[in-house]
């Protein structure tokens, strides 16, 4: 080939990473859509029910104040957004634009590009958190109960990392960017109102809380709401629930690597022209 | 030369029909070779695999002395690749992917510098969502080169430019060539792959019908010369001195006149015409062009 010396290495696999998740951020930052759904969104959520229900008590939960209910709740809410809705939509979006085909020509590891936009995505679950905690404190008397601090983040990272699988799975199985906002609001919205996330579903017909029993959302947010309850004994840890979420987190894993696609496949798009 | 590519009856099935039916061609180093065709030839499918993107049904590939199928990271880092039509984040200004993508390779040329050299300098602060379908075949060429390749693939690389804009993506292309590169492209452009390449392959219905240089192919450079002229007032086609073998015909009021040598007749013609002191107007010897060659190959002439 030609003769000139080249100078330089492949690029080390750590720096390259942080690169691709500062580009991925960036992304995010410049989409409006995607910042409102992960981060307005849910704020407005806390803001909204949060002033309704001001003072508020939970007899089902023994009495605790409705808000120290509700943030953690909501927080599993964002975290939702931000990694399952947020991934489905987007990766489907940028795989119909042929972004993930051209990616695919370059050198970049798959495994890089992938877990870029996963890592981004579990970066701003946990802005959105800090965010909402902490509007939450200022406005709402929210308490942060310390002894649990550690079991509420790690709560929310194995949260996080399950719904990004899950999102790259269904990324991998809609058909187009097209369907793919509508797949991810039917799988979403009906789940979270049958997973005591807003409201505690103690009063709801028991066959109506062993179909939420069956999704992870459910089992995320009871998880992360014990992390916030202060009559709650112990570190906080709530692992039976932990351990469904990461079963269907595993799930997402097998799908994902299973299916995933990286050029368009609806008849409309580029295949058709592809065959010239 | 080495061959940078190398196809030997390559075949690829979509089901029952046969996109790529069993074709071979070789590209040395630092050759600009160019897949002329029809939409639906089999260009793309060609590329396509030779990119890596795609698997075939038959025969053997070479490219870079690696099979593209299992070609990994080594062989994506001396190869560019022009997709037909790729996306780009839209967010992104021009000089922000250009910067990305470099970081990806090993030794890159430098962005500012490449993005100076597709024509995008002005560009450079511009978000990609802002730019013209022409601009955004521009950056596809500059993600193409920015990893400074050994080897380049450009899919109709200037497909929906203007006059100029081709000009300067052919000059690109051209400057690529003196740097060593090896460069494969598809064009539908006779005037293209005139331009750019060394050798042409035409493709039909998945087959190469014709490989060869610009100038020879399809025997263009020995094919008869077709002499044409108006036939001067008051003159018939009786009149007309002897022209060895030819026989001239009259279409319109042009003579038309094919002949393997043109010397001869173009002589006699030219002293008879001086002899009645007229002006032969309109006098013309063509040879079949690249796009007669390329129509009568692909059965567009039909």
């Amino acid at each position: 080939m030609s003769t000139q010396t080249r100078t330089g290495s492949r690029p080390a696999t750590g720096p390259l990473l942080l690169r691709q998740v500062r580009h991925q951020n960036k992304l995010f930052l410049r989409n409006p859509f995607s910042a409102f759904f992960s981060l307005a969104f849910p704020l407005m959520f806390l803001l909204l029910l949060g002033s309704l229900n001001a003072g508020q008590t939970l007899e089902a939960r023994g009495g605790i104040p409705y808000i120290q209910f509700l943030t953690p709740g909501l927080l599993a809410f964002a975290v939702v957004s931000t990694c399952y809705t947020g991934l489905v939509t987007g990766v489907a979006m940028n795989r119909d634009m042929g972004i993930l085909k051209r990616v695919r020509g370059t050198p970049l590891p798959a495994s890089v590009y992938v877990a870029a936009r996963i890592l981004s995505s579990v970066w701003f679950s946990v802005v959105s958190a800090v965010l909402m905690v902490g509007v939450g404190v200022a406005l709402f008397d929210v308490e942060v109960v310390w002894r649990m601090l550690p079991a509420a983040v790690g709560t929310l990272l194995l949260g996080a990392a399950c719904f990004c699988a899950l999102g790259m799975a269904v990324a991998a199985l809609v058909p187009n960017g097209e369907a793919a906002p509508a797949v991810a609001n039917f799988t979403v919205l009906p789940v979270v109102f049958i997973s005591d996330l807003f409201f505690p579903m103690d009063a709801a017909p028991a066959w109506l809380r062993a179909l939420g029993s069956v999704f992870p959302v459910k089992h995320f947010a009871l998880a992360l709401e014990a992390t916030f309850n202060p009559l709650v004994t112990g570190s906080g840890w709530s692992w039976g629930h932990l351990a469904v979420v990461a079963l269907w987190g595993l799930a997402g894993v097998l799908v994902a690597v299973r299916k995933f696609q990286w050029e368009p496949r609806s008849p409309g798009g580029s295949r058709r022209r592809r065959r010239r | 030369m080495a061959a940078a590519i190398q196809v030997h009856g390559l075949r690829k099935a979509y089901g029952a029909t046969e996109a790529v039916a069993g074709i071979s061609f070789e590209v040395v180093e630092g050759e600009c070779f160019a897949l002329l065709g029809p939409n639906g030839a089999g260009k793309t499918t060609t590329l396509e695999i030779l990119e890596g993107y795609r698997d075939r049904s038959g025969g053997s590939v070479e490219v870079l002395g690696v099979d593209p199928a299992q070609g990994g990271r080594d062989l994506r880092e001396r190869i560019g690749i022009v997709l037909q039509s790729a996306g780009i984040d839209r967010e992104l200004t021009v000089g922000e992917v250009v910067a990305l993508f470099g970081g990806y390779y090993p030794h890159p040329r430098d962005p500012g510098e490449v993005i100076e050299l597709v024509g995008l300098g002005e560009k450079r602060q511009a978000r990609c969502r802002t730019l013209s379908g022409g601009q955004q075949r521009r950056l596809d060429l500059a993600l193409g080169i920015v990893g400074d390749p050994d080897l380049i693939f450009l899919d109709e690389p200037t497909t929906g430019f203007d006059p100029s804009a081709r000009r300067r993506s052919w000059e690109l292309i051209d400057s690529l060539r003196a740097l060593g590169k090896t460069i494969l492209l598809t064009t539908h452009y006779m005037d293209e792959a005139q331009n750019l390449a060394d050798r042409v392959a035409i493709l039909a219905a998945g087959r190469i019908v014709a490989e060869g240089s610009p100038a020879s192919l399809g025997g263009r450079d020995v094919a008869e010369a077709e002499i044409s002229f108006r036939l001067p007032a008051g003159a018939g086609l009786a009149d007309l001195p002897p022209l060895g073998p030819a026989r001239p015909r009259l279409d319109d009021g042009r003579v038309m006149l094919r002949t393997e040598a043109p010397t001869g007749a173009l002589h006699a013609l030219t002293g008879w015409a001086l002899a009645r002191g007229d002006e032969l107007e309109g006098l013309a010897v063509t040879r079949p062009s690249l796009e007669d060659v390329y129509l009568r190959l692909t059965g567009g002439d039909r």
